[in-house]
């Protein structure tokens, strides 16, 4: 039988030392990926690896044979004695699975309660699998629901709103008073940037400069905000106006130096100014917070502060953890419908339904017949039923060797066009035909 | 007044002190509430208690030590719940109101019976002169007090580990705001407090300006002061700078109000230890 299994680690079962050597760096995801697919019973595998976890999943026909599987490749890849490992690793089987995977791409188990950058990378590690073929329909179609179940948490929940850009706007606050008189200046685009922007806005500040390397982009995103689109050039003659001033380019280098920021503060006569630096590799130099009246918070120093307003994300994450159930069910009922024996019942019921109407048509057509005609012309539905299904129905049976029977339930499933048993319909899934992937994925 | 009164008023600031801290530390709003009443209540009856004492004594009394001592918690706690009423900064009491005690109780220890008026203190110049002083005194106490406040978020928000501090306390942009509206009321009451004294002292002791111990750190108090406005309204000192200025010119009021009396001879010996 067919089992989603994960097994993995994360900082709160393993300290840094250990997450460092457990690490996938990304020029390796490649071979790591293909590596754990050519194990036995394994036929589909996505790897996650972040600063804070490591986390490997994969579709395993052997069921929980598949976690030792995967703890052995593990140990295996990195060259780490198992024994060492084991008392930091987690596994979870099935409905368990999914619901990490869940709560995971919800942020409801990041380290920073609601910290937004997770999705991202757990899609990452989705596209990994794509581009090296090792995901087949069962993950496919798991890691996209994992994306539509934590943005489902991200719009109706308040936790990974109410993490960074709530902790900009607190700082904003306490550092600069009260709003209204005061100036965004957004650097560059990216969600987090944005998202705090638009918290600053809505908490009263007066308006928003824009910037961006391309000016277009500036331009569409001031329209977009209602601001003031500046080139990119001119950043330093403009950010005299601004009182916070939001960041993150792709830029390699500081793009502000401390005596930029010096500069700017004198002319300001020392006015506050409060920087949030979201790059990575950070934007503005981190000296310049000891200059007086300036304040310079990069990525990291806002997850640290994030955890004074924990207690209120704590009652949303609660919201969050029920949406995560009810998806959870959901999930399950489509993962149970993926089995053979179901498959079989609804292949089953299928043609059962088209015999039935065929025979009342038949027998409609032949007026009043005798019960011997009856009986020759159900007889016959039911033996051509039989033969016809005998073939699809053994081979889902059969036992498979090397490929998942899930792709052959997939298959199935797909020829005969029987219904999910799920709640909601799926358009993830006919975005992306399953199967697909997963065929490719054996070559 | 007497000094049982002025004990009872102590106690008053004491509890009403004591509320503001078990405010500071619990966010209970009751507590701030309670300490205001409590302040209020003190504050009238150290009031009542001065006019008392001005009709028993014939003069305005705030000559002595003792008297000097009490008059200084009686103006804080008035500067201090003006602020209060305008600026809803609950907070400063907890840093405000402490030292309103600790003039009070001080003073409840000295002796504090009613003595005939030296001859060079009998002058209308006296109630102006003190009242100016004493109150801009007030008023840069409660800048000291959002001075401390200041720094101490200033130190979090640099350090960027938030605690108890940074929940508690205003932002730094309103207690940079008290700093700079303290020094425009306390100054011009300093400055103004300084002049009419030095006419006094022309008519009491035929000159303007004796360089008297009090007289010079009066001065060097002025200037501290004078340089912070200074550097506040042309090159934009604030925050940081401002807040430790604050706390350098109210140490220098604390030295020539008490550090001159106790330790340094001169003209203004009216109120050293021995009354």
């Amino acid at each position: 039988m067919s089992e989603i299994v994960i097994v993995g680690l994360n900082h709160r079962t393993a300290p840094v030392e250990v997450r460092e050597r457990l690490a996938f760096p990304a020029d390796t995801v490649g071979h790591a990926l293909r590596g754990l697919r050519e194990r036995d019973g394994i036929s589909e595998g996505v790897i996650l690896s972040t600063c804070n976890r490591v986390e490997v999943c994969v579709l395993s026909d052997i069921g929980y044979k598949g976690v030792e599987h995967v703890k052995d490749f593990l140990a295996g890849f990195h060259g780490v004695p198992i024994g060492e490992l084991s008392d930091h690793l987690y596994h979870y089987l099935g409905e368990e699975a999914v619901r990490h995977l869940f709560r995971v791409s919800s942020s409801l188990d990041s380290m920073v309660l609601g910290e937004p950058q997770i999705l991202g990378q757990v899609k990452d590690a989705y596209g990994y699998a794509c581009e090296f073929k090792t995901i087949g329909p069962v993950l496919d179609k798991f890691f996209t629901k994992s994306f539509s179940v934590a943005k489902r948490v991200r719009t109706e929940t308040r936790v990974a709103n109410s993490a960074v850009s709530y902790a900009a706007v607190e700082l904003a606050k306490k550092i600069l008073g009260d709003l209204t008189d005061k100036v965004v200046m957004l650097i560059g685009a990216g969600e987090m940037c944005e998202l705090a922007a638009r918290h600053l806005l809505s908490s009263g500040a007066k308006g928003i400069l824009i910037t961006n390397r391309t000016f277009e982009r500036a331009v569409h995103l001031a329209e977009e905000f209602d601001g003031t689109a500046v080139r990119f050039e001119e950043l330093a003659t403009h950010l005299k106006r601004a009182d916070i001033i939001l960041s993150s380019t792709g830029s390699p280098h500081f793009i502000l130096k401390r005596e930029d920021v010096e500069a700017v503060i004198r002319i300001r006569r020392n006015r506050p100014m409060f920087f949030i630096d979201m790059a990575v590799p950070r934007d503005i130099d981190p000296d310049a917070n000891e200059i007086d009246n300036v304040y310079v918070y990069d990525i990291d120093d806002l997850n640290n502060v994030i955890e004074t307003n924990l207690e209120e994300r704590q009652r949303e994450a609660e919201l969050a953890e029920e949406i995560v159930v009810a998806e959870v069910a959901g999930f399950r009922r489509w993962l149970d419908s993926q089995q053979v024996t179901p498959t079989i019942v609804s292949l089953r019921r299928k043609f059962d339904e088209v015999r039935q109407a065929e025979v009342a048509k038949a027998l409609s057509a032949l007026g009043e017949a005798d019960p011997k005609t009856r009986k020759v012309v159900e007889s016959l539905a039911a033996s051509i039923l039989n033969k016809v299904l005998h073939s699809p129905i053994a081979s889902l049976k059969r036992e498979t060797d090397g490929r998942s029977p899930m792709e052959m339930v997939t298959a199935v499933r797909e020829i005969f066009d029987l219904p999910e048993e799920e709640e909601e319909g799926a358009p993830e899934a006919a975005e992306r035909p399953p199967g697909q992937g997963g065929n490719v994925g054996r070559q | 007044m007497n000094t049982l009164l002025l004990k009872v008023t102590a106690i008053f600031y004491l509890v009403g002190a004591l509320a503001y801290l078990h405010f500071i530390f619990t966010l209970n709003e009751r507590s701030a509430k309670v300490g205001r009443m409590l302040l209020l209540v003190g504050v009238i009856l150290h009031g009542a208690g001065f006019v008392a004492r001005y009709f028993v004594a014939g003069y305005t009394p705030i000559t002595s030590l003792f008297e000097s001592l009490s008059f200084s918690a009686f103006a804080i706690v008035c500067v201090f719940l003006a602020f209060e009423l305008r600026y809803h900064l609950r907070v400063l009491g907890a840093f405000v109101a402490p030292l309103a005690f600790g003039f009070s109780v001080s003073a409840a220890f000295l002796p504090g019976e009613v003595r005939a008026l030296a001859p060079a203190l009998n002058s209308y110049w006296l109630p102006v002169h003190v009242i100016l002083l004493f109150f801009g005194n007030a008023v840069f106490a409660v800048a000291f007090g959002a001075a401390i406040m200041y720094l101490l978020m200033e130190r979090e928000l640099k350090r960027k580990k938030l605690g108890a501090i940074f929940k508690r306390l205003p932002s730094l942009d309103v207690l940079d705001d008290i700093n700079y509206r303290c020094l425009t009321i306390g100054f011009p009451l300093l400055t103004l407090g300084i002049i009419t004294g030095s006419i006094w002292a022309e008519y009491a002791w035929g000159s303007y300006w004796s360089w008297d111990p009090k007289e010079v750190w009066s001065l060097i108090t002025w200037l501290l002061y004078a340089a912070l406005l200074h550097g506040r309204m042309t090159v934009g000192w604030r925050g940081r700078k401002a807040a430790i200025l604050a706390i350098v010119g109210f140490c220098a009021i604390l030295f020539t109000f008490l550090g001159v009396n106790l330790l340094l001879p001169g003209l203004h010996t009216y109120t050293n230890l021995s009354g």
